[in-house]
């Protein structure tokens, strides 16, 4: 039974639909393999199986009634910045112990309402704030992926890791994550797996922890592009609860895969050949390219002369929202409290222990950053240099250019502890960040193997609302670079 | 721009942060690395450039003036750490 986990979304739904096995089935053998594997990978911080049986029956019921939904029994591991009524939802901090929601995010009602399963909740960097996952609570994800010939553990990428490492492990059939930074992106690239940060607006954030708002938000990871695509019109949708999620129409993103790319204009951004990235990412890149041509793609040198502007001004407005956001967590509404001699001590102490040291940093810095007399150098500044950025991204669509191809990170999974210095591990977004800056979705796809056989990713910047040429442009390189499984399975017991 | 103890301590104080010297100390040396960062954006020449306020040009929306939602006071307390009767209960405020 446990090879049903190897099965894509689009073929679990065909195999539902044909009744060559039951959702039930197919969701006892995704809880088999959690049950043998997440002690091995920490990707899940709870397992939610008497809710996913109780989907699965209720999918089973449909299907058997001719009424079987988009995603009618297809097992789903939800991050755990995702408010899920019931069930643990803590983004992965201290500070929100023991916090059941009372309420469903929309982008989960959504899933639901489409027919998915719930799995458990996935482990994250703390409030989303990581490149590694080391810093949940709960405990480093381990990458099913190893360097050739050793058993050194490594990270998945962040904060998404507990996504990317239960995808890429077969431990659920696609996960839900979500990108302020690189979050979606960098942990698929780090795991050989598919990820995509849609356009902002696109989902709603909606009961989702907010770390950044202006740079939130949701979007999947899974095996193949399609899966992607057939997970993004699900969650995909406009909501009276936020209003920064935008009224137009969802596209059914599956009708953009297997279409020809046939004199579609890629960009090419000379900023993105930065100093000290490896020689094999660069490679990578150059096969992409080639890959593209081949496929009929004309392929110009465009430049985005913002781009090393990104990441600082990014480390001003993210830690400044998430400095107003994370107000919220005092001792009083919910989650932890830790008691003081009067209010304010209270307050103190909760953050104190509730928060990790690198929210701690983050919510100092934006603190800092919008402190009476620094607001214009810092937060003005940088929010000035976005409409820089974005500019920069509309000047190339103006020039005619349909999508970008650039490496997804500056490298491949490297070993929990191997960067202590925050500046160094915030370089990993280097080539992220740039989409959250201007708005604009992003897609990772895996594309070739290191020397030491883990994977690396290539990235897909389109257009605002334009998610279904990424979709298209993606498959051919899944297409081109085939698909990449660890070489075996060691985390099952 | 750099920080030294005294500001992070008082920026501590605005964060609402228990910080002691040691941490103190050591965020410090931190933050001072992440502003070091970002003062590569002093070479960016934003003369006349609009702050960003959205990245989708779109106009807030609005809802009608009314209650839209409401009525259930003890789930908006269920998760509070401390509660009675349906109120957040806090450590005396006024003497």
């Amino acid at each position: 039974m446990t090879d049903l986990t190897k099965l894509t979304i689009a073929e679990a739904r065909d195999k539902l639909a044909a009744r060559d096995f039951t959702a039930t089935e197919l969701t006892e053998s995704y809880l088999g393999a959690i049950e043998s594997g997440n002690e091995a990978l920490n990707a899940y911080i709870a397992v939610t199986g008497d809710i996913a049986r109780e989907q699965a029956k209720a999918s089973d019921a449909k299907i058997a009634a001719g009424e079987a939904r988009p995603l009618e029994g297809i097992p789903l591991g939800i991050k755990d910045l995702y408010a899920t009524k019931g069930v643990h939802t803590q983004a992965c901090s201290h500070i929100l112990d023991g916090f059941k929601p009372e309420y469903e995010s929309t982008v989960t009602q959504n899933l639901f309402d489409d027919g998915a399963v719930m799995l458990g909740k996935l482990n994250m960097d703390e409030f989303a704030m990581g490149s590694s996952n080391e810093t949940s609570f709960y405990g480093n994800v381990v990458n099913p992926w190893r360097r050739n010939g050793t058993e050194t553990a490594l990270v998945p990428g962040g904060s998404s890791g507990g996504s990317a490492s239960a995808v890429a492990a077969h431990l659920c059939a696609a996960a839900t994550a979500s990108d302020t930074g690189g979050s979606i992106r960098q942990p698929a690239a780090l795991t050989g797996t598919v990820g995509i940060k849609p356009t902002y607006g696109r989902c709603s954030r909606w009961g989702m922890v907010a770390f950044a708002s202006s740079l939130d938000q949701a979007g999947p990871i899974g095996r193949t592009v399609r899966d992607n695509a057939i997970l993004l019109k699900s969650m995909a949708s406009v909501d009276a609860k936020d209003t920064t999620s935008v009224d137009a129409p969802v596209p059914n993103y599956e009708d953009f895969i297997g279409k020809s790319i046939k004199g579609m204009k890629i960009g090419i951004p000379k900023e993105y050949h930065m100093d000290g990235i490896p020689e094999e990412i660069e490679a990578l890149w150059q096969q992409g390219i080639a890959w593209l041509k081949e496929a009929g793609a004309e392929i110009v040198e465009i430049s985005l002369p913002h781009t090393k502007y990104a990441l600082p001004a990014y480390y001003i407005v993210a830690p400044a929202e998430a400095s107003s956001n994370l107000a919220r967590y005092d001792g009083v509404r919910y989650g932890l409290r830790v008691p003081g001699n009067d209010i304010v001590e209270m307050y103190e102490n909760t953050r104190a222990a509730g928060f990790g040291d690198e929210v701690k940093r983050r919510v100092m810095i934006g603190t800092y950053v919008l402190s009476a007399g620094y607001y214009d150098a810092y937060y003005l500044k940088a929010q000035k240099v976005r409409t820089l950025i974005k500019q920069d991204f509309d000047n190339a669509w103006t020039d005619g250019v349909d999508a970008i191809l650039t490496p997804t990170t500056p490298d491949a999974a490297f070993a929990p502890g191997e960067i202590t210095d925050p500046v160094t591990m915030y370089m990993n977004d280097v080539f992220t960040v740039t989409a959250n800056m201007a708005g604009v979705p992003g897609m990772s796809i895996p594309a070739g193997l290191n020397k030491d056989g883990l994977p690396l990713g290539l990235q897909l910047i389109g257009k605002p609302f334009d998610e279904g040429t990424l979709f298209q442009v993606g498959e051919v390189i899944e297409q081109a670079a085939g698909r990449f499984e660890p070489s075996a399975n060691w985390w099952s017991k | 721009m750099s920080v030294d103890l005294n500001t992070v301590k008082r920026v501590a104080g605005l964060a609402r942060i228990k910080v002691d010297d040691a941490q103190a100390e050591k965020m410090t040396g931190e933050l001072n690395t992440i502003l070091g960062f970002v003062e590569q954006l002093d070479e960016v020449n934003v003369d006349g450039v609009e702050p960003m306020t959205s990245v989708v040009e779109t106009t807030m929306k609005k809802r009608a003036d009314g209650q839209s939602d409401g009525g259930y006071a003890d789930k908006i307390v269920s998760n509070a750490p401390v509660h009675e009767d349906n109120f957040f209960t806090v450590p005396k405020v006024v003497e």
